[in-house]
């Protein structure tokens, strides 16, 4: 009797760990390839609600302009000052040499008014020769 | 001598590697944020007009006024009734949506109209320059 207790005793009950660092690369090939370290603060919007919303492609191709409730407007990490709006023209263009899938993302307060939108979407109009292509960004309801 | 220093074979210390993965992976899972912006996507007509002449019965003006009025054709409508206004419209399968604002126009509200467009299942929406009233 005791003989057999002593033997069951004495089954193997580690786990096996010899693959745990395939497993580990492999999530950490996963967490570099999904990582994007380019990320700007922007400016504190407070984005409409939408129903029909899309999910925007891969952050690599984006432009995000902001507007705030105070009208003013950031490009990625470049303030626009009041006056000089004319300055988006040249730097979407800029990006968009750089890259022809640009697509620019808008992320504007809810509360603002569209004569700001306006005037940046003339100027992006302009850098774009073809169709721009944008996106209004907003919550999903 | 030299038979036995060839049958050594040099060796990297690789026991410390699953902890340097580690570190790394911490640091990847800390820094990753995965993407959860949605929009609504548009394309913007170019600034020189393509000067297609689009037929009126194929054109559809709404127009947002600066106190969030929206107005299809003129006439006032609310938002919960421009689904039914819009499916309708659609029935011309040809049917182009222009939407024109103000520049006192509320953003919100804009955004709305588009969602409302877009829910309705409008696939050629315009953006018209906007007017002063």
């Amino acid at each position: 009797m005791s003989v057999k207790i002593k033997r069951k005793q004495k089954v193997n009950t580690a786990i096996p760990t010899a693959s745990m660092p395939d497993i580990i690369f492999m999530l950490l090939l996963f967490f570099m390839v999904a990582t994007t370290m380019k990320q700007f603060t922007g400016l504190k919007v407070e984005l409409p609600g939408a129903k029909r919303v899309e999910k925007m492609q891969s952050k690599r191709h984006q432009t995000t302009i902001w507007i705030d409730r105070q009208n003013n407007v950031v490009m990625d990490d470049f303030a626009v000052p009041e006056g000089e709006i004319t300055k988006l023209r040249n730097m979407v263009y800029q990006k968009l040499v750089e890259d022809p899938q640009l697509v620019v993302v808008f992320q504007v307060d809810q509360k603002s008014e569209m004569g700001r939108l306006i005037d940046v979407q003339h100027e992006v109009r302009t850098a774009f020769v073809n169709g721009a292509r944008v996106i209004y960004s907003a919550i999903p309801l | 001598m030299i038979k036995r220093k060839a049958k050594e074979p040099p060796e990297i210390p690789s026991s410390s590697l699953s902890d340097i993965v580690f570190l790394l992976l911490v640091f990847f899972l800390v820094t990753t944020t995965i993407n959860v912006d949605k929009g609504l996507k548009q394309v913007l007509p170019p600034i020189k007009p393509s000067e297609t002449k689009i037929p009126k019965k194929n054109l559809t003006n709404i127009l947002i006024d600066p106190s969030g009025r929206i107005l299809i054709d003129e006439e006032v409508v609310s938002v919960s009734q421009m689904y039914g206004i819009i499916k309708e419209k659609l029935r011309n399968e040809k049917m182009v949506f222009s939407l024109q604002t103000t520049r006192k126009t509320n953003y919100n509200i804009y955004i709305k109209v588009l969602d409302k467009l877009k829910e309705a299942g409008a696939k050629k929406i315009s953006i018209a320059e906007p007017v002063d009233v």
